[in-house]
């Protein structure tokens, strides 16, 4: 059937950041199809510029809100890449089970109040209080809970103050990890409780499919579905990439669409985020975690990105068994004090973690004193705005039938499941610093 | 009285102090009973163009951004900037350190930095702008705050905000003074309010919550003797979260 449809959404709402849709077709022939993103560049790398190497991860923290522990870990990383400091083992696991604390509160967020209204058929979180009591009580507290556990770690929920370069300025007490971790095995039954809601609702997730490349980290040893150590793979190469090289992975191009570069490595475009953690690292998630990804049928080589959601809610799960385990380990050995002195040095490097959106790089150049005199950030959010165009590009004319209010809920949905940080994503286009 | 209409809007920012709204958990859900929230891009698809009070999250660093908040300003009886970027510039704040805006973009997008939509202009807070009748400090908000701050308005109550320095909670806590540490900690300059949360925390104060207009107390005045520092010299040290801001301490 012949269709016209003209579609302008500006400012997708239940984003974090601000994107446009664009969709022109006439007589059933499609024009135009664009994922646009206009959001006011903020201009990190230049206010990173002469600050010194202790001062890199407050700053670039307020990229974004809800990645905030991410870019800290990350920045901090390549800080001390960059200036040989050294970390002891102890603070690697604490710094762990800070970021886990944010994966699950991004992922409680996104898929339960921003995409579960979605799958129930209503504008917000507000009116699916009232409509599943339960399971919207059930979210709450599980994203309580994360937030508890960040301001437990990293001294407050948003923007980190404990993280330092060498290590962390303040360790949980023995106390305070038992307390967490008797919470954490509490919040099981929460989980199942909002799986088993997601999944009655699982229906209403589009059924589209598009092959492509998913790229994320990769850890062998030992073998950890990992979200802060190890080396970069995609589903279309077998080997792995050392995080140091990820601008041969990245292929940074810049895209008229947007204040943002867009990004390719073996085809036109790639996708990061849980789908591409799952499809790539699957076989190492917990039991538990396994389950859920099973209960929605979800297999590695999952190439729809509304599945993306299911993946997150199964790495809810993951973080949590994870963690309670641990906890055990770090009271076994038990935390001991340290006082960690790092001195300025020039140097050069990268430091790469999994933000919950995707695979996320920080580079930065010091020099003699300390001071930044170059950085180079790339966000996962900008690595899938050419994933979600070519989605774009193959959806719109699978589903113009259905009518314009069809065409764009279903285009709002597919820029949601990638849970996009536009906040995140503009103020990332870089270059080196002119001199 | 019907419930007062709140919109929330945000400007160049992290989105981090909206993100303490959700964080308000069912609090929100009882938020939302007393008031009416009418736009909320980031939570809610509904949009609307009336509203009894503005919520302003962000920085201005547009002439259209100026326009826009002008227009806001307009129509809402009440006007909040919620958070560090809309109270202080905050980090933002960092990019007029440069004096040739043009070497800025350069220096971000290279070659490509004449494109239009990267036009940019120094940062503003809020108040550089249009009119302000409430601040809630901090990077990000403190909910409690915050909800403090609402309750007292929906009240018709003055929410009284602290005007004393950081170190009077620091001390109050019993923390180790950083300075001791060789940390420069910026609590005798800045605005208390957070609980002393980073030197809680073994990190010094950045200061987020902006100067006090009263650096001059107990707490304050001991560490800056006892530390051989002064009001003028650490204000030289407000980078992070006031660069080319002009002083605000009287006295
Ligand atoms: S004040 Fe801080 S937390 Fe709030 S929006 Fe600005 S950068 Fe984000
Ligand atoms: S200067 Fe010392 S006493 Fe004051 S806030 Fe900082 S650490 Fe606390
Ligand atoms: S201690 Fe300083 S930097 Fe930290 S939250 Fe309080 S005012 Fe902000
Ligand atoms: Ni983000």
């Amino acid at each position: 059937m012949a269709k016209t449809v003209n579609i302008n959404v500006h400012h997708v709402t239940r984003v974090e950041g601000h994107g446009n849709i664009v969709v022109n077709a006439t007589n059933g022939k499609v024009e135009k199809v664009e994922w646009q993103v206009p959001e006011a560049p903020r201009f990190f790398e230049a206010m990173v510029r002469g600050r010194s190497y202790e001062d890199i991860q407050t700053i670039v923290s307020r990229i974004c809100g809800i990645c905030s522990i991410t870019h800290s870990l990350a920045s901090t990383k390549a800080v001390e890449n960059a200036l040989g400091i050294k970390v002891s083992e102890q603070a690697d696991k604490v710094r762990i089970l800070m970021h886990y604390s944010e994966q699950l509160q991004s992922h409680v967020l996104h898929v339960g109040y921003l995409v579960a209204p979605d799958l129930f058929g209503l504008p917000s979180v507000v009116p699916l209080a009232a409509k599943a009591p339960d399971a919207v009580m059930a979210v709450i507290r599980l994203h309580r809970l994360a937030n508890e556990w960040s301001d437990l770690i990293a001294g407050r929920t948003t923007h980190p103050v404990t993280l330092k370069p060498g290590g962390l300025t303040k360790f949980p007490t023995a106390k305070e990890l038992r307390e967490l971790q008797e919470r954490l095995k509490n919040s099981v039954a929460d989980l199942k409780a909002v799986a088993a809601a997601v999944l009655s609702v699982a229906g209403n997730l589009p059924n589209f499919t598009r092959q492509t490349e998913y790229i994320s980290l990769k850890q062998d040893n030992p073998p950890t579905y990992t979200f802060y150590h190890g080396d970069i793979t995609s589903t279309d190469y077998d080997g792995a990439v050392s995080i140091h090289d990820w601008q041969s992975v990245a292929n940074e191009y810049v895209n008229d669409q947007s204040t943002a570069k867009w990004t390719k490595w073996h085809r036109d475009s790639y996708t990061v985020g849980a789908l591409a953690r799952f499809n790539n690292n699957a076989p190492l998630l917990s039991p538990l975690a396994k389950d859920v990804a099973k209960m929605f049928g979800l297999t590695q080589g999952c190439c729809n990105p509304f599945m993306n959601s299911v993946a997150q809610l199964v790495e809810c799960v993951h973080v949590v068994e994870t963690s309670i385990a641990m906890i055990d380990e770090l009271l076994t050995k038990g935390i001991k004090p340290e006082n960690v002195k790092t001195s300025p040095k020039a140097g050069k490097a990268s430091g790469c973690v999994e933000a919950p959106r995707g695979i996320l790089f920080h580079q930065y150049e010091f020099d003699r004193k300390g001071n930044c005199v170059g950085a180079d950030i790339c966000i996962p959010t900008n690595q899938n705005h050419a994933a979600i165009q070519k989605d774009f590009e193959k959806f719109v004319p699978e589903i113009l039938d259905e009518g314009e209010d069809a065409v764009r809920l279903k285009l709002e949905m597919l820029v949601r499941s990638y849970d996009p940080c536009i906040s995140c994503s503009t103020h990332m286009l870089n270059v080196e610093f002119v001199r | 009285m019907s419930k007062p209409k709140i919109a929330i809007f945000d400007f160049a920012c992290c989105e981090g102090c909206q993100l303490q709204f959700v964080n308000l958990e069912e609090e929100l859900l009882d938020l939302i009973g007393v008031a009416d929230v009418v736009e909320w891009r980031e939570a809610m698809s509904e949009k609307s163009q009336e509203y009894d009070i503005a919520i302003i999250e962000g920085s201005i660093t547009r002439l259209e951004d100026e326009e826009r908040l002008k227009l806001i300003r307009s129509r809402a009886k009440v006007l909040i900037a919620l958070g560090a970027c809309a109270t202080i510039g905050g980090v933002n704040k960092l990019k007029n350190n440069f004096n040739d805006l043009d070497e800025v973009k350069k220096c971000v997008y290279g070659k490509d930095s004449k494109k239009p939509h990267l036009a940019t202009q120094p940062t503003k807070a809020v108040d550089e702008v249009v009119d302000v009748d409430f601040y809630v400090h901090g990077c990000p908000i403190d909910r409690k705050e915050f909800t403090y701050i609402v309750r007292c308005l929906l009240l018709g109550k003055t929410p009284e905000i602290p005007d004393y320095p950081v170190c009077v909670e620091c001390k109050a806590k019993g923390n180790p003074c950083l300075w001791q540490y060789g940390q420069v900690c910026l609590g005798p300059i800045i605005r208390a309010g957070c609980g002393a949360r980073c030197p809680s925390n073994g990190f010094r104060c950045f200061g987020c919550r902006g100067y006090t207009s009263n650096p001059n107390v107990d707490a304050a005045k001991e560490v800056i003797d006892k530390f051989g520092l002064t009001v003028d010299h650490l204000k030289t040290k407000m980078v992070l979260f006031g660069s080319r801001q002009e002083p605000t301490i009287y006295g």
